[in-house]
This record gives C-alpha cells, sequence and structure tokens, in this order.
C-alpha cells in the first residue's frame, strides 16, 4: 500500500512540474507556429515574471491573486514590448539570426535582474496562502503547491482553448499562424498579432514562474527548466499546441519517476532518453502535423 | 465625369534591382469589370500587388476612393474597401470553410451584416455550404478558388482585385467562375479588376480591358475593341486570320511598343 502511496505521490508531483514544462512548452510552441522563431528566451521570461511576483507579493505585500494577476501583466506587457522593439526590426532576416537574438534576450534577462537592487543572485520565495499544506486524492497524499500548478494549468489550457476556438481575436492568432500572407490578405493586422501571441506566452510564463516558486524558489537562474520545456515541445511535435501540453506531462512524470525509482542522476537525463527514443520510432513527435504549412 | 474608384499613374515597381513594371497608368470606374490581360512574366500580379500594398511601388500615384494608397499596410488598405484574391489562392488551411470566410469579414465591426453576407455567401457559391466544416486544405483547387473569392467578398469590398481566379481549374469550372464573377458585379454592383491570361473569357465579362506585355501597357480599349483586333485575336485568342503569316509575327509584336 505504502508503494502505491509512493507511486501516486511521484505521478502527482510528476505532473505538476510536467504542467510547468507543458506552459512554458505552450510558450514556445505559440510564438514557433505564428512566426516560425524558437524563443529561447522563454525560461528567462518565466523567471523575470517570478521576480516580479516575488516583488508584488512578498515585498510590496500584495495579496496572492492580486499579485499573480499583475505579474502576469507586466510580462504580457514585456513580451509584447520584446516583439514591438526587438523582433519586428528583424522581419525578413534569416530566422537562425533571429533565434541567436531570442537567446542574447535571455542573457539581458538574467543580467537586468542580477544588477536590479533587491533581486541579485539570492533565492527567494513567495508565500502562497496554500503552501505548506497537503491535501488527500483518493488515499494518495499530494502538497498543495503541486496541486495549484496542477489546477492553474488546467484553467489556463481550457481558457486558451477557449480564446482560440470560440474568437474573432483567437481564431485570426490561428490564421495569422496558418499564412501570414493569407492573414495579411484579409485584413488582419499581422505585426499587432504578433505582439499579443508574445504577451500570451509572456504571460503564461510568468503565471507558471510564480507558481513554481513555492516548489522551487525564485532564482536568476530558474529559467533553465526551459531546457526541460523544449524537449517536451519537440516531443509533442513542434507547432502543436495539444503535443507541447502532452509532452511536458509525459516528461515531468518520467523525470519524477526516473528521480524515485532509479540510481541518482537518471532523473535529469530521463527526459532526453525519453525524447530520443520517441523520435526514433516517430520523427514527427507525437502530434506532428504532417502536412507542409505554406508560409 | 466623376472620379474614377481607382487610378494608377506612371506607377513603377522594382523587385531589388529588377524593373517589373514601369508607366503604368489605368483606371478602373465604379461598378465596372476591367480586365487586365498579358501572358506569363508581364508583370499583371505586380501592378496588383503595388495596389494592395505587397509591394512598394517607387514612381507613379495610386489613388483608391480618394486616398493614396501607397504607405499604407496591405491589412489597412483591406479596411479601405479594396480587397485582392492572389493567385496562390492562400486560404487558411487549417481553418474550416467556415471560419475562413468569417476571417474574410475581419475588418468589418457589423455583426448581423456579416451573418447575412455568410448566408449570401452560400447562396452564391452552394459548395461552400457542403463543405462548411472541413478544413480548407480538404478542398480541390476549384472549391479552393471559389472560397478564396467568397473570403474576399465577406470583407464587402468596393473593389474586388482577382488574380487569374481561372488558373488550373478544369473549362467547366473557369465557366462557373466567370459565371460568378458576372453574379458578383451585376447583385451587388462590387467594381472588378480582373488579372487574366484567358484573354478570351475575360473579355467576354470585361466592359473595358487594359494589355501588358513587359512591364508595360501596350494597348488598351472596350472589351469589344480589343477582341475584334487582329493582334488580340492572333496572340491572344487562338484565332488566326487567313492570310496571316507566322513568320511575321514578332515584327507585327513590335509595332506594339
Amino acid at each position: 500500500m505504502q508503494g502505491l502511496n509512493d507511486f501516486g505521490q511521484m505521478l502527482l508531483s510528476g505532473a505538476s512540474i510536467g504542467c510547468v514544462y507543458a506552459i512554458v512548452a505552450l510558450g514556445f510552441v505559440l510564438i514557433y507556429k505564428a512566426s516560425e522563431v524558437i524563443n529561447f528566451a522563454q525560461g528567462d521570461l518565466m523567471m523575470l515574471g517570478a521576480f516580479l511576483g516575488y516583488t508584488f507579493i512578498g515585498v510590496l505585500g500584495m495579496p496572492f491573486l492580486v499579485g499573480v494577476g499583475l505579474a502576469m501583466l507586466c510580462m504580457g506587457l514585456v513580451g509584447a514590448a520584446l516583439d514591438r522593439v526587438v523582433l519586428r526590426p528583424m522581419v525578413g532576416q534569416p530566422v537562425f539570426a533571429i533565434v541567436i537574438i531570442t537567446i542574447g534576450i535571455g542573457f539581458v534577462i538574467r543580467s537586468v535582474v542580477i544588477v536590479t537592487p533587491g533581486w541579485g543572485t539570492e533565492t527567494y520565495t513567495i508565500a502562497a496562502p496554500y503552501a505548506g499544506g497537503v491535501s488527500a486524492l483518493g488515499g494518495v497524499t499530494v502538497g498543495n503547491e503541486h496541486l495549484a500548478i496542477i489546477i492553474a494549468a488546467i484553467v489556463l489550457i481550457a481558457a486558451l482553448y477557449a480564446f482560440f476556438r470560440y474568437t474573432t481575436l483567437g481564431l485570426a492568432m490561428q490564421a495569422t499562424s496558418q499564412s501570414q500572407l493569407a492573414a495579411y490578405h484579409v485584413g488582419i493586422p499581422v505585426k499587432t498579432i504578433l505582439s499579443m501571441i508574445w504577451a500570451i506566452s509572456a504571460a503564461t510564463a510568468a503565471l507558471v514562474g510564480v507558481l513554481l516558486a513555492p516548489v522551487t524558489f525564485v532564482h536568476v537562474n530558474m529559467g533553465f527548466i526551459g531546457l526541460k520545456a523544449f524537449p517536451a515541445a519537440v516531443l509533442g511535435g513542434f507547432g502543436s499546441i495539444p503535443g507541447a501540453i502532452v509532452g511536458g506531462l509525459i516528461i515531468g512524470i518520467v523525470e519524477a519517476l526516473a528521480g524515485f525509482y532509479l540510481p541518482q542522476g537518471f532523473k535529469d537525463v530521463a527526459a532526453y532518453v525519453l525524447l530520443l527514443v520517441v523520435l526514433a520510432l516517430r520523427p514527427q513527435g507525437l502530434f506532428g502535423q504532417t502536412a507542409a504549412k505554406k508560409v | 465625369m466623376a472620379e474614377p474608384l481607382l487610378a494608377l499613374r506612371n506607377v513603377e515597381t522594382y523587385y531589388g534591382p529588377v524593373l517589373a513594371i514601369q508607366g503604368i497608368s489605368l483606371e478602373v470606374r465604379e461598378a465596372s469589370i476591367v480586365a487586365l490581360l498579358g501572358s506569363n512574366g508581364a508583370g499583371k500580379s505586380t501592378v496588383l500587388k503595388s495596389i494592395s500594398g505587397f509591394v512598394e511601388p517607387q514612381k507613379g500615384t495610386i489613388r483608391f476612393a480618394g486616398q493614396d494608397l501607397p504607405g499604407h499596410e496591405p491589412d489597412a488598405i483591406v479596411g479601405l474597401g479594396l480587397s485582392h484574391v492572389p493567385e496562390e489562392r492562400e486560404v487558411f488551411p487549417f481553418l474550416s470553410v467556415r471560419e475562413n470566410l468569417l476571417m474574410g469579414a475581419f475588418t468589418r465591426r457589423d455583426r448581423d451584416a456579416v451573418r447575412a453576407d455568410l448566408e449570401r455567401m452560400y447562396g452564391l457559391f452552394p459548395i461552400l455550404r457542403e463543405r462548411l466544416d472541413q478544413p480548407a486544405l480538404s478542398l480541390s483547387g476549384g472549391e479552393q478558388q471559389v472560397l478564396a473569392i467568397a473570403r474576399a467578398l465577406m470583407a464587402s469590398p468596393k473593389l474586388l482585385l482577382l488574380d487569374e481566379p481561372s488558373l488550373g481549374l478544369s473549362p467547366r469550372l473557369v465557366g462557373e467562375i466567370f459565371t460568378v464573377i458576372r453574379r458578383i458585379n451585376g447583385e451587388s454592383g462590387t467594381t472588378i479588376l480582373l488579372v487574366e491570361q484567358n484573354a478570351g473569357k475575360a473579355l467576354e465579362v470585361a466592359e473595358y480591358a487594359y494589355v501588358i506585355e513587359v512591364g508595360r501597357i501596350v494597348m488598351e480599349g472596350s472589351a469589344r475593341d480589343l477582341a475584334d483586333k487582329p493582334d488580340i485575336r492572333e496572340f491572344y485568342l487562338g484565332l488566326k486570320e487567313q492570310g496571316v503569316r507566322s513568320v511575321r509575327r514578332w515584327k507585327r509584336k513590335k509595332l506594339w511598343r
């Protein structure tokens, strides 16, 4: 019975970290689908969002949900500004150059955090009202901070799904992702739409950044979680949103189980071993769209 | 006489260092159909792209409904009431037919009228009603062409630019497309600038036509006059007059410039 409980716990905590990977991967995929650019700064955007959340909640003493909302809003503006100021002038340049720029953006964000008074290289935590407690789910006890991530991810994904599926603006974002040229032809303001997509990616990253804080603390290097979210996106088939979500969950769970049942050291490579196996069997990823995209 | 809906004066467009069109002047009057004829690579599509903002002309003026177009973004030009159906059709492959049509109305805010227009499109193009929930990707080439035209009409444009609507379609479908073009113009008074290689069909529906060769307009006139000209009959309609020797073709062609 104890073994089953352990397994259930590993499954749930793995799933919660998997949700973090999934949301960060979702950010990768949204930007990639819209502009063919892989945004390597995605993890650092999450880190910056976490620092903002820490400042609003921990330093300024705002209520938790207000602080989360404000951090998302600020990061949305940061995302849109990055697109407007840094990426839009690069339109028409080779994609790899733009990808390198996103790596540069990541470095800049880390430097800015390090030199900001009150942030620096210290480790902080965010006092979430639910943190520290546990909940029992069908005989499995699970930490509230893990549960909160899972619930928030489900709500976020449902909201994004409804937005992309049923609103005109969401449809226009899908349309722009499928063909920028056609989007121009029907009068969709493509450049504005791209900025909005950056805003959504950055805001969702901020959400998981703040929620992750009670689990792993806020630190300038927490953005390296992007290195795990990237295989999650590839595993799902880069460019597929359901793929990013499932890929993130799988990697989170496999990592947790490997950390518990396998000798030390396997936890960190498990994601990449899994990725190699899946890509060997299914090169387009789990949910890869095989139809060629016209650009 | 009223100002024409669209007027180009001496428009010159380059692709990098390459001159694509030069000294293009043409007019499209409200509620008319004007055809722009010419062979492959003559610069027909470049004229349309210069109008709809996809390429920026280096010289000349383009006036549409009292506004100067160059300098506007392509999406802003759609908002002014000018829709361009490109040669490549460019439907949204993974959106359903219905969603494609809704995206066509992106620039509009009058929801009720959009819904009415959606019904009107299903009336004009019954095939779209049958395919409503299918992704546009699954449509045949002809159906995609119909969808692209219907999507452009959803913006309720004053002027519709059609780039080779008959390209790659079966003869039966070509007939249907031209019937539709005539209906759009007749029923809602939509002005149409039609680019075509199929000169015979284009001259049947158009009132006025321009012929473009190597980036310049070499001939213009009412569609009826042009259809009777021996040069047009021979080179664009494939009807050879008795007694004309094909060896003399190049000489006569040269006279046009």
